[in-house]
C-alpha cells in the first residue's frame, strides 16, 4: 500500500486505510475521564468501566442492569433521567462472557452527557427488565426479544413488535438468512384486547353504555399508512388503548449489514423519508466520526442548508397533514406549494425529488448547481407569507383551538422518561435540540434559538413546530448570506473518495484507487461509535459498529418516533376519538424509521 | 342517407360547429372513446352520436376514477404532493380519495408491503367493489425493491392483481400521473374485465 502511495500522482500523504486496527476515538481520553467519575459516584461493584470509547462505556453484569439504570437516574449529580435507546447486538464468534450484547444509552439534561451501558448475555439467559426505571423501554424490550431472542424478565407483555405472529426465529442474529421469509396468513393475526387504564377500571355495569373495542387502522385515513391503534371505548371516552406496529418493518439493519458503507445511504434515506436529508447527514457524520475524516467545508454548508430545508419539509407535511385530518384542508394546499420548491430544490442537485440520497461518506456526490443560493433564496423569500398566512388560519382559530387546548396531554417527567426528543420534548418544556446540546455541521456558529413550549398539549406541539420552522429560516437566511466556501465538495482521500473519471482512464494509480474501493469498499477502523443529530422528529443517532470489513457489523439507527408513539396509548385514554386523530397527527408518527 | 364506417381515426375531420354533417364521415362536438367504430347517421341535421353501452360506461369509469391510497412509506408522501396543489390531481378527474375501499375502485399500492400487512392489503382489496383497478407505485410495491428481505414482499402480485406498475424510488408525482391516465386508456379501451 505504502509504495502505491508513493507512486500515486493523487497528492495524497495521510496514512493507509486503518484495516482491522482499533479505531480510538479523539475524545476518548475525556470520556474516560468522565467514565472514572461517573463509577466512582455511582460506586456499584457491578460495574466495570471500558475505556478507548466515544462516550463514558460500563460493561454491567447481568443481574443488576436495573439497579445501575436506576442509580444512574436517581443520583443527584448525574441525573441520567432521559432513555436514548436499547438495542442488541450479536458477536456469535465472542469466546468469553456470552453471544449478545444488549445495550443501553442514556443522557442527562442536566449534565449534558451521555453515557453506554452493555451487558453479556449468552444464547440461554435472560435479563431483568428495566420497566419499572424507565417507561419507554417497554417496546425497546420487546424489540430486543424480537431481533435477537433475549428473554426479559418480568417485562409485563414480551411478545414480538416488528415482525409478525407466525415469524420463527430472530432475524437480526448473525446466523438468521436476510431473506428467509415467513408467511402470515389471515388466521394466524392475532385479535389485541387494550387493558382498561386503571383509573376507568369500574364494573361494567356502573356505566350507561356497552364497551366497544374498535380498531383503528392499520389502513385508516389517520393513521397516514402503518399505525394500529386498539382502543378500548366507553361510550365516546377512550378507556384503554394499544398501540401496535411492525407494518412497515422493511428490516433496515439487517440489509445494511449485508451492504457496504456507500451502500447504505439510500436505505437510511427511508428511514424517516420527510427529512430524508437529515438522516443522510447523521449516518454519514458517524462513518466519518469512525474513519477520522471531515468533509469539505463546501459539502457541510450545502448538508446544513439542506437538513435545514428538510426540516422545514418535514414540520410541513406534518401541520398540512394534521390539519387535513382535522378537516382543514386548505392549509395542505397552501403549504404544499413551498414545500414542492424545497423538493425542487434537492431536485436540481441531485436529480431525485423526495430522496434524495444526495450525501457520501466524505462529502457530497456531485457539486451543486450554480443557481442553488440564488434559488435558496427565493424559497427562504417565500416561505414566511405562508407559514404565516396558515399560522393566522388555524392557531387563533375557534374552532380549532377547541380541538387541540389541553388535548393528547403528556407531562415533562412522562415525556423524559419515555424518551422523547425533538419538538415532542420541547413541546412540554424541555429546551433540548441536538443542534445546541452536541453541535455538528457548525450549528453553534450560527444565531438562532431553541423553542419551547410549555403545556405538552397538541397546541404546544403546532407552537413548537411553527416557531421552529422560523428558527431554520433564521438560520438558512445567515447561511445564504456566508455564501458557499470554495473548493471541492468531496475529501481528497483516495481510500474514501473515488477519484475523477477522466484520471481513472489515464492513471495507473487512480484506476487502482478506484478498483479497490469499488471491490473492498470503505473499512472503517474496528471499534464502534455514535453520532446523533437532530431530526425532524427529535434525536436520530446512528450506532455503528465496525470489524474493519466493507460491511458495517452493526448500524442501529435510533428512531425518535419510537418513544413517542410508545407513549400515544397513555396520551389519548381518557380522552375521544376525534381527540386521539388530533393528537396522532401532531406527533408526526413516520412508519419508516418507527418500523425501521 | 347513406352510412359510412370510419375505418381509421386519421380520416375523421373535425366538424365545425353548425355546420351540418356532410356525406362523408365526420366528428361530432362529443368526442367518446371508440369513436372510430360507430356509425354516423345524418338524421335532421342534428348532432347526436350513438354508442355502444360498454363505451360509455368505460368513457365514464375512466374519467372518473375514486382512488384509495394505500400508502405506507415514501411512495405516499409523493401521491400527496401528487393530489395537492402543484401536480393536481383533479384535473384528471381522479381527486376524490376515499380510505373506504367500499367507495373506492382504483387501488394505489403506494409503499413497501411487508409480510405483516400483506392479509391486511388483501382484505381491502376483496372489499372493493367491481370493477376495481390496482397500481402497484414504486420499486417496493413491485417487485420489493432494494429490500431483498426476511419481512417484505417481493412484488405485490404475489397477493393481488395489478394494472398498472410505475417504476421510481419513489416514482415522481408526474410518473404516477402518467400511470393512471395510461390506465385510462386502458378501461376505456375496455381491456379490462375481470370478475
Amino acid at each position: 500500500m505504502s509504495t502505491l502511495t508513493k507512486l500515486s500522482a493523487i497528492p495524497y500523504t495521510g496514512p493507509a486505510p486503518t484495516n482491522r486496527q482499533p479505531y480510538v476515538p479523539v475524545d476518548a481520553p475525556i470520556a474516560d475521564a468522565r467514565g472514572a467519575e461517573i463509577a466512582a459516584k455511582i460506586a456499584n461493584p457491578a460495574m466495570t468501566q471500558e475505556t478507548g470509547n466515544d462516550m463514558p462505556t460500563f460493561l454491567v453484569e447481568r443481574a443488576r442492569i436495573a439497579d445501575v439504570l436506576r442509580a444512574l437516574h436517581d443520583h443527584a449529580d448525574l441525573r441520567f433521567t432521559l432513555p436514548l435507546d436499547l438495542f442488541g447486538a450479536d458477536y456469535p464468534n465472542r469466546r468469553d462472557g456470552g453471544r449478545f450484547d444488549v445495550v443501553y444509552q442514556l443522557y442527562s439534561l442536566q449534565n449534558n452527557e451521555r453515557v453506554r451501558l452493555k451487558v453479556r448475555v449468552a444464547e440461554d439467559e435472560s435479563v431483568p427488565t428495566s420497566v419499572h426505571v424507565f417507561q419507554g423501554y417497554d417496546w425497546y424490550e420487546r424489540e430486543v426479544w424480537d431481533m435477537y431472542g433475549i428473554k426479559f424478565d418480568g417485562h409485563p407483555n414480551l411478545r414480538r413488535i416488528l415482525t409478525h405472529e407466525m415469524f420463527e426465529g430472530h432475524a437480526l442474529r448473525k446466523d438468521y438468512d436476510p431473506a428467509q421469509r415467513w408467511l402470515l396468513t389471515e388466521a394466524g393475526v392475532s385479535v389485541i384486547k387494550p387493558k382498561v387504564a386503571p383509573q376507568f377500571d369500574q364494573p361494567e355495569e356502573d356505566s350507561d353504555y356497552e364497551r366497544v373495542t374498535l380498531n383503528l387502522g392499520p389502513s385508516h385515513p389517520a393513521t397516514h399508512g402503518t399505525l394500529r391503534i386498539v382502543v378500548t371505548l366507553d361510550g365516546e371516552k377512550i378507556i384503554g388503548a394499544e398501540s401496535e406496529i411492525g407494518y412497515l418493518h422493511r428490516c433496515f439493519e439487517k440489509m445494511s449489514e449485508t451492504h457496504t458503507y456507500q451502500q447504505v445511504i439510500p436505505y437510511t434515506d427511508r428511514l424517516n423519508y420527510c427529512s430524508a436529508v437529515i438522516n443522510n447527514v447523521g449516518y454519514c457524520m458517524a462513518v466519518e466520526k469512525m474513519l477520522g475524516i471531515k468533509a469539505p467545508e463546501r459539502a457541510d454548508h450545502v448538508r446544513l442548508m439542506l437538513s435545514e430545508f428538510y426540516r422545514i419539509s418535514d414540520h410541513i407535511v406534518c401541520i398540512g397533514t394534521n390539519l387535513v385530518d382535522m378537516g382543514a384542508l386548505t392549509n395542505f394546499w397552501y403549504l404544499f406549494q413551498p414545500r414542492e420548491e424545497i423538493i425542487a430544490l434537492a431536485e436540481s442537485c441531485s436529480g431525485a425529488r423526495l430522496l434524495p440520497s444526495y450525501l457520501r461518506i466524505g462529502g457530497l456526490a456531485i457539486d451543486v448547481p450554480s443557481d442553488f443560493l440564488s434559488n435558496s433564496q427565493k424559497i427562504v423569500n417565500m416561505l414566511p407569507r405562508f407559514i404565516d398566512e396558515v399560522e393566522a388560519l388555524v392557531m387563533k382559530n375557534r374552532i380549532f383551538r377547541d380541538r387541540v387546548d389541553g388535548v393528547g396531554v403528556l407531562s415533562q417527567a412522562d415525556a423524559i422518561n419515555y424518551g422523547f426528543t425533538g419538538p415532542c420534548l420541547r413541546a412540554t418544556g424541555v429546551p433540548f435540540d441536538v443542534r445546541k446540546t452536541n453541535p455538528y455541521l457548525g450549528y453553534e456558529t450560527y444565531d438562532w434559538d431553541v423553542p419551547v413550549a410549555e403545556g405538552g398539549d397538541t397546541y404546544a406541539r403546532f407552537l413548537v413546530r411553527f416557531e421552529e420552522m422560523r428558527q431554520s429560516l433564521r438560520i438558512l437566511q445567515q447561511a445564504i448570506d456566508r455564501g458557499l466556501p470554495p473548493g471541492p465538495v468531496m475529501v481528497d482521500n483516495p481510500y474514501v473518495a473515488l477519484p475523477p473519471k477522466e484520471k481513472v482512464y489515464n492513471e495507473m494509480e487512480s484506476l487502482i484507487y478506484h478498483f479497490k474501493l469499488i471491490m473492498h469498499g470503505i473499512q472503517p477502523p474496528v471499534g464502534e461509535t455514535y453520532f446523533p443529530v437532530e431530526g425532524g422528529n427529535g434525536e436520530v443517532g446512528f450506532y455503528l459498529v465496525s470489524d474493519g470489513t466493507k460491511h458495517p457489523y452493526r448500524v442501529r439507527a435510533r428512531p425518535p418516533c419510537f418513544p413517542i408513539f410508545e407513549a400515544f396509548g397513555k396520551m389519548i385514554t381518557g380522552q375521544t376519538i376525534p381527540d386521539a386523530i388530533a393528537t396522532l397527527g401532531s406527533l408526526n408518527i413516520i412508519a419508516g424509521e418507527l418500523d425501521h | 342517407m347513406s352510412v359510412q364506417k370510419i375505418d381509421s381515426p386519421d380520416t375523421i375531420i373535425p366538424r365545425k360547429p353548425g355546420v351540418a354533417p356532410g356525406e362523408g364521415p365526420e366528428k361530432g362536438l362529443i368526442t367518446l372513446p371508440g369513436e372510430s367504430e360507430r356509425e354516423l347517421e345524418g338524421l335532421g341535421g342534428g348532432s347526436y352520436v350513438t354508442t355502444k353501452l360498454d363505451q360509455v360506461v368505460n368513457w365514464a369509469r375512466g374519467n372518473s376514477l375514486w382512488p384509495l391510497p394505500f400508502g405506507t412509506a415514501c411512495c405516499a408522501i409523493e401521491f400527496m404532493s401528487m393530489v395537492s396543489s402543484h401536480y393536481d390531481i383533479s384535473r384528471f378527474g381522479a381527486e376524490v380519495v376515499r380510505f373506504s375501499p367500499r367507495q373506492a375502485d382504483l387501488m394505489i399500492v403506494a409503499g413497501t408491503i411487508v409480510d405483516k400487512i400483506a392479509p391486511v392489503l388483501k382484505k381491502i382489496y376483496d372489499q372493493m367493489p367491481e370493477p376495481k383497478y390496482v397500481i402497484a407505485m414504486g420499486a417496493c410495491a413491485t417487485s420489493g425493491g432494494f429490500y431483498r428481505a426476511y419481512h417484505v414482499v417481493q412484488g405485490i402480485d404475489e397477493i393481488i392483481p395489478v394494472d398498472m406498475w410505475v417504476p421510481g424510488c419513489p416514482p415522481t408525482p408526474d410518473g404516477l400521473m402518467y400511470a393512471i391516465l395510461k390506465l385510462k386508456e386502458k378501461i376505456e379501451r375496455g381491456e379490462i374485465r375481470r370478475g
